[in-house]
């Protein structure tokens, strides 16, 4: 009933003495960053060379592009755990399109065109469902987003009858394979898209509406803000860039599996996202420490794996740099 | 259970000196209940006078600093509601803490379940509970989920519940806030029939009416002590309110507050009407105006409706019923944004959840509404935003270490500060204040009353909301007062004064003055 607020005098004395805690909740993801690398550049061979630095950019940026829009998502207090489901419909559909078995298209460079915009078009607009679910039902978003994650997949099955869909089409593939001045495409998109995000979380109104409405709904609301569009917006986005991941997944495998593609997706880029530093409840959250994060976890995953030790203990070794990101978090806020 | 033949009947609760205080702040200072066996207890005051808290001591929900609990001539400790729940104190909470989804039967035997051969014994357990609601004449399916049945009806099962673990001591902490009339008359029978049968009740409640018709003693607190403890009908209506609020009724002397005076001539043309609002059971009919450069102050009890009605004029709920103008054109707001078209403005009363968003700096919050504005294509235009926040943090002199400072670093004073510069800055014609200076400081205090008087002088028209009566009483040009959801009374500041203030909160319409058209 009473508000119990902390003395001043408490508070500055805990300031004044070194906050570890608030030091490692803002840098802690750099500075694990920059200690894998030195151990590999001491204990690993053949580290510091462009083809390990290609192996790990093209591994992780699928990943980055997705929890980028999870980012997005995750600040305004929500979750989208349909991402890798939304990955694999856009990964049935684009084949479908270009391989002309929806309709023939007579330009390869048309069907293709096609192809990209619509699949990335559809993922978004199934992100849309996802935000209308949760801003116009209010039904949380764990379990709004849950049904796209279960029937995402089936869907996406459905639409290829389950067959395994192969191709070679260098007008498409580019997206995968293309090596423009020696960087992967998909390593070029993926640092538009991290440009892209972190300008708008930071300059634009939208950004600001975003980290309101996590911050504080009621009173976003009361300011005026139109929660429902931001919402709407936030969940529209990370299906379009789910939708975009799962492009590039097939591009690189020259095949697209319905049961594959953007599998776990939606926990790789959560852990992403909350390594990099992006508070779980909304609020606050930063693009660039989500794209660190998901190279932490990347790192942390090939220096094992470079090493001898076991994908299988890997994943634990990565479930446990997760815990501990998210209790350094708590630690700051309490 | 049966009560003497003569005289009262014997203390069954006695609560002396109680004290407790949350890291240093007193929250009870020297609280002290008394209540007999078979005793329908009202325990009134205002938000914060320690009715909770007390309550809470009460059911070991937290533990006391100082004082004696005596129940049943006993000392009395336990340190959990559970605990307290098992010894024959029984609380029933406004928003009904039950198990919607499970069956009646479960919900009144959670935690005392029959057992037979170490199983659930469930046909004992049905009869145990039709047992228990035949005795309110309550006939319904046991076996049927509880959130089947409405407001009232899952109400008789909370308190079935509670008679189930023979309590001596019920505890109703607004019990008919969400129920309507019938169904508060139906909770009053039980009421009575459970003082029959010598269980005692303590009933927190801020209609009046209520505990007239059903309570037999009352305590009165604030700021954390027991001020008053009398016989319902040794004490009149006019006489408890002036005890909650801490005023005699006699007039008080001097200036309370920093309004200071005011040239009324000042005041414009009309700018805003409602008539006949009505939303749900909070706001039942309230009609009031306000004019350019003009102060109208809503005075009345907790529940009155007041923060429900300024609510429904910025456009955050909805009215069911009523008509609004704003500068003679019909106005009816779906949502905050539409009021901030029509150029309002709302400091909210719950600064923490409704108004600052804490993780925040003081420019991002005060930007908040004006976003739009110090926008180009949706690009933030950094110059603009920071001239606007220098300029009010200079204006208004909010203290902090500069516009990139975290909002929930600052003082409760200079959130409140930063919340009217987020409105200010919109340059709005219309401003509502809900309890602008509520928890904060006595200097801010009249930092902000000075502030609001200043902004007025340039012509703002502002509702103010205040339980500080006087605040509403100096601050205000005109008051309405509403009571129950309904306006019943308009002042003019020349001829208002704490009496009949408080007579309208009281009473309803005095005959001293016009009700609100």
């Amino acid at each position: 009933m009473t508000e119990l607020p902390r003395s001043y005098a408490d508070r500055d004395a805990v300031a004044r003495s070194f906050d570890l805690f608030g030091f490692l909740s803002r840098y802690g993801t750099v500075i694990a960053l920059v200690l894998l690398v030195a151990f590999n550049l001491a204990f690993t061979r053949n580290f510091a060379t462009m083809q390990t630095l290609n192996v790990n950019l093209t591994q992780v940026c699928t990943i980055v592009v997705v929890a980028v829009g999870m980012t997005l998502v995750i600040a305004t207090g929500g979750i989208d755990l349909s991402v890798g489901s939304l990955m694999a419909i856009s990964g049935a559909l684009a084949p479908m399109i270009f391989l002309g078995k929806i309709l023939p298209i007579g330009s390869i460079y048309l069907s293709v065109a096609a192809a990209m915009i619509m699949s990335v078009l559809v993922a978004g607009l199934l992100g849309l469902f996802n935000g209308w679910l949760v801003a116009r039902f209010r039904i949380q978003p764990i379990v709004a987003t849950l049904v796209l994650f279960i029937a995402g997949r089936g869907i996406a099955q459905v639409m290829t009858n389950g067959n395994l869909q192969t191709f070679r089409v260098p007008e498409f593939q580019w997206i995968g394979l293309a090596r423009p001045l020696d960087i992967p495409a998909q390593v070029i998109i993926m640092a538009v898209i991290v440009a892209a995000a972190a300008w708008v979380l930071k300059k634009t109104l939208f950004g600001r509406c975003v980290l309101a409405v996590g911050g504080n709904e009621r009173a976003s609301e009361l300011a005026g803000i139109a929660v429902s569009r931001i919402k709407l917006a936030v969940y529209g986005i990370s299906g379009l860039c789910a939708g975009l991941a799962g492009l590039i997944v097939i591009a690189i495998n020259s095949s697209s599996d319905a049961n594959l593609v953007g599998l776990g997706m939606e926990l790789d880029a959560i852990a992403a996202v909350a390594v990099g530093g992006t508070l779980l409840s909304g609020g606050k959250a930063t693009i660039v420490g989500t794209l660190l994060g998901a190279l932490t976890i990347q790192l942390v995953r090939y220096t094992l794996l470079a090493n001898g030790v076991p994908d299988a203990a890997a994943l634990v070794v990565k479930a446990g740099i997760i815990a501990l990101a998210v209790w350094l978090q708590q630690q700051h806020r309490g | 259970m049966t009560r003497p033949p003569d005289g009262p009947s014997p203390l069954l609760l006695d609560m002396r000196d109680i004290q407790k205080r949350f890291a240093g702040i007193p929250a009870l200072v020297d609280a002290s209940l008394s209540v007999r066996s078979g005793e329908v207890h009202a325990l009134i005051g205002q938000n914060g006078a320690g009715k909770s808290t007390l309550i809470k001591v009460l059911t070991g929900y937290h533990r006391k600093d100082a004082g004696q609990v005596l129940f049943e001539g006993k000392p009395f400790e336990v340190h959990s509601p559970h605990q307290a729940q098992v010894n024959g104190i029984s609380t029933i909470y406004q928003e009904i803490n039950l198990v919607p989804l499970r069956s009646v039967t479960e919900n009144i035997c959670l935690g005392r379940e029959k057992r037979r051969y170490g199983l659930l014994d469930w046909n004992a357990m049905h009869a145990e509970a039709e047992r228990l609601l035949s005795r309110f004449s309550i006939g319904i399916d046991v076996r049927r989920p509880l959130g089947e049945f409405n407001t009232a009806t899952q109400q008789m099962v909370a308190i079935a519940r509670a008679i189930g673990f023979s309590a001596r001591l019920v505890i109703m902490d607004e019990p008919t806030s969400s129920l309507d009339e019938r169904e508060v008359g139906a909770l009053f029978s039980v009421i009575r029939q459970l003082k029959a049968e010598g269980v005692s009740l303590i009933f927190v409640s801020h209609k009046l009416d209520e505990l007239y018709e059903v309570c037999d003693q009352v305590t009165i607190m604030r700021d954390g002590r027991t001020v008053r403890s009398a016989a319902m009908e040794e004490i009149g209506k006019l006489e408890l309110v002036a005890a909650m609020l801490g005023r005699d009724v006699a007039a008080v002397e001097g200036h309370a507050t920093a309004f200071g005076e005011r040239d009324r001539s000042r005041i414009g043309h009309m700018m805003f009407s409602a008539r006949g609002l009505r939303a749900g059971q909070a706001v039942r009919d309230v009609s009031f105006n306000l004019r350019r450069g003009e102060i109208a102050g809503f005075a009345g009890l907790l529940g009155a409706g007041r923060t429900e009605t300024a609510r429904l004029v910025f456009g955050a709920d909805r009215a069911n019923a009523g008509e609004m103008t704003m500068e003679g054109a019909a106005y009816n707001p779906q949502s905050p944004a539409d009021g901030i078209v029509a150029g309002m403005g709302f400091c909210t009363e719950d600064r923490k959840s409704e108004g600052i968003v804490p993780e925040m700096t003081v420019a991002e919050n005060l930007t908040l509404a004006l976003l739009p504005k110090i926008s180009r294509n949706g690009v933030l235009d950094e110059q603009r935003q920071r001239e606007v926040v220098e300029r009010f943090i200079r204006e208004l002199g909010i203290k902090c270490s500069g516009p990139h400072q975290k909002v929930r670093e600052l003082s409760g004073g200079n959130q409140q500060k930063v919340l009217l510069a987020r409105w200010l800055a919109m340059n709005p014609k219309l401003l509502i204040l809900d309890e602008p200076t509520r928890g904060i400081d006595v200097g801010a205090k009249g930092e902000i009353q000075r502030l609001i008087r200043g902004l007025a002088d340039q012509g703002l028209g502002v509702l103010m909301i205040s339980s500080e009566l006087e605040e509403i009483i100096e601050g205000a040009d005109r008051i309405f007062v509403l009571r129950d959801g309904v306006s019943v009374t308009e002042l003019q500041a020349a001829d208002a004064n704490e009496e009949k203030v408080l007579t309208a909160m009281a009473h309803g319409a005095s005959a001293s003055s016009e009700a609100a058209a």
